[in-house]
């Protein structure tokens, strides 16, 4: 009796409350609009039969006749890649220096990567409104140097959304990382050294295989999240910068088209099923080799 | 141990710096006396007091903060039966079906979990407000906390429970004295974690929230959109003065309890 309602209770809320949320949006994605609220059409009222001959796959056509979606999709898909990339390369050398670094420096260091982690995404976002800005301070900083002549137009164009996504998710890329390079068996890349690797040889042939769980768990933790991404473009990037989240976010709360904005939800989930499942098999994979 | 290159102590420097400088900047910022927030016109304090008497920052903080002390707590109690059941339940019927929901939400983007929860609130023709934003960040914040209180389950000693129950400790009597002091800390952190996912969120918040509620995010959000403020800076400021004095303190106090452990478990030893 105790252990039904152990597992009931997690179990019954997360039916309501994640699993039929999203029959819902499946159901609504195949639906036509319709000028009330809530603003579809089909019902259970006329039976199950009708119900489905309600349904129809229009809002998909629909999305596959405007520009806007397949547009969005892509450059979507190239920003969470870039971005991605960009991180790895940001974060690879504070692993390494972190797993190189003193022993009793480590907990310290490892907290200090942590910290962001836990202060407010909005406000770590916004904190780059301020300094990206045509008068902001990376401009004014750059004017004094001497760089540049006149300031440099960065905030609201993709490559303050770049900015802000490997700003944001840096911590993601960085531990898993480290994680791999703490475990790695220093003795490994003196024998590499002994029999005479060079430095970068040793390098790119003994540490960045042995890290490669971590290099793919990290850019999985950053590329997934960065695709769905809302806030970053809607507060960094400018009107050229499409990414779908986005237009879901419009199409729901501006155009108040539910269908639509469902079917966009529908088609988001479908391409991020690939990266997920791929995810999940190397941390699996990971495991094993753990054990 | 070994000494740092030049290389590695170049990339930690410039890595930190990126981490830490914007907020910086930002604080700095929010002293500043001048409304134009890039020109330096002197120190002051004059922002926190305009953002003491803005009645409306006010109220969305307090929803905030009900919200989060609600869903965290309730995340938790969930969470921590979710871990227990993946983690010591055995085979039940949907098992599977069980850890997909609990890792799926994980990886969910927020709009497709906001826009999810909405049209069920709607479907079902529940008000939207502090209620409805309760219940999307209970739904995602206790995935989070039974990942963090199943990692610790696993690594437990099983024999302990069962010396309990040997012992005439009825099922829950055995999880109350031993199990959870015993993952305790893996449960405090995952209810802190599910506070600070809640006092974050914007945009599963933004869903369920509806016209009647307004978190302190979905105020920022507002605000932020017409671009920067010194008003938002000092309000950010106190948030990030908060969370920082709360994960230092948190970080002391286990490194201490840890500490103390060693001590205890030496002088067991010592007595043996």
């Amino acid at each position: 009796m105790q252990r039904f309602a152990l597992i009931f209770v997690p179990y019954a809320w997360l039916l309501a409350l994640f699993l039929v949320p999203f029959i819902i949006v499946f159901k609504i994605s195949l639906s036509d609009i319709a000028l009330s609220i809530p603003p579809y059409t089909p019902t259970f009222d006329n039976g199950l039969a009708a119900f489905f001959a309600e349904l129809d796959f229009e809002n998909f056509e629909f999305l596959t006749t405007d520009d806007l979606y397949w547009k969005a999709y892509l450059s979507s898909l190239r920003i969470a890649v870039i971005s991605t990339v960009l991180t790895l390369f940001v974060g690879y050398p504070i692993a390494y220096a972190m797993a190189r670094a003193p022993e009793e420096w480590r907990p310290t260091l490892m907290m200090l990567v942590i910290l962001p982690f836990w202060t407010s995404f909005l406000i770590r976002v916004y904190a780059w409104m301020g300094i990206l800005s045509q008068e902001g301070f990376l401009n004014q900083f750059l004017l004094w140097l001497g760089l540049i002549d006149t300031p440099l137009i960065i905030l609201n164009t993709t490559s303050a959304v770049y900015i802000g996504i490997v700003y944001t998710y840096l911590p993601f890329m960085i531990l898993p990382i480290y994680a791999a390079l703490d475990r790695l068996d220093g003795s490994l890349i003196e024998a590499a050294e002994d029999l005479g690797c060079s430095r970068l040889q040793a390098f790119w042939l003994v540490t960045v295989p042995l890290s490669k769980n971590g290099i793919v768990a990290g850019s999985f933790l950053v590329f997934i999240p960065a695709l769905g991404e809302f806030v970053i473009p809607s507060l960094l990037g400018g009107s050229g910068t499409l990414m779908i989240g986005k237009v879901l976010w419009e199409e729901f709360f501006n155009n108040r088209d539910w269908p639509v904005a469902s079917a966009v939800a529908v088609i988001l989930l479908l391409i991020l099923i690939i990266p997920i499942v791929l995810f999940q098999r190397n941390q699996q994979k990971q495991a094993e080799a753990d054990a | 141990m070994n000494r740092l290159s030049w290389f590695n102590v170049t990339s930690l420097t410039l890595g930190f710096a990126f981490l830490y400088l914007p907020m910086l900047i930002l604080i700095v910022y929010s002293f500043n006396e001048s409304k134009l927030v890039t020109v330096w016109a002197g120190f002051s304090t004059k922002w926190y007091g305009e953002l003491i008497q803005n009645e409306a920052f006010l109220d969305a903080a307090w929803v905030t903060i009900k919200v989060a002390i609600m869903s965290s707590t309730l995340a938790t109690i969930l969470g921590t039966m979710a871990a227990y059941v993946l983690v010591r339940g055995g085979r039940f019927m949907g098992r599977t079906l069980f850890s997909g929901m609990i890792y799926a939400p994980l990886v969910m983007p927020e709009v497709i979990t906001g826009l999810s929860l909405l049209l069920l609130f709607i479907g079902i023709g529940l008000d939207r407000g502090v209620m409805t934003i309760v219940l999307a960040h209970t739904t995602v914040a206790m995935c989070y906390v039974s990942v963090v209180v199943s990692s610790r389950l696993v690594t437990f000693d099983r024999s302990l429970e069962e010396a309990a129950l040997d012992l005439g400790c009825s099922g829950f009597d055995a999880f109350r004295l031993v199990t959870l002091p015993i993952i305790a800390p893996a449960v405090i952190s995952g209810w802190l974690l599910a506070f600070t996912l809640s006092l974050d969120d914007l945009v599963i918040a933004s869903f369920a929230a509806g016209p009647s509620a307004t978190t302190l995010p979905i105020k920022i959000f507002s605000a932020v959109r017409l671009g920067v403020s010194p008003e938002i800076n000092a309000l950010s400021t106190i948030m990030i003065s908060i969370v920082a004095v709360g994960v230092i303190t948190a970080s002391l106090i286990s490194k201490r309890a840890s500490i103390k452990q060693q001590k205890d478990e030496q002088a067991a030893a010592r007595a043996t």
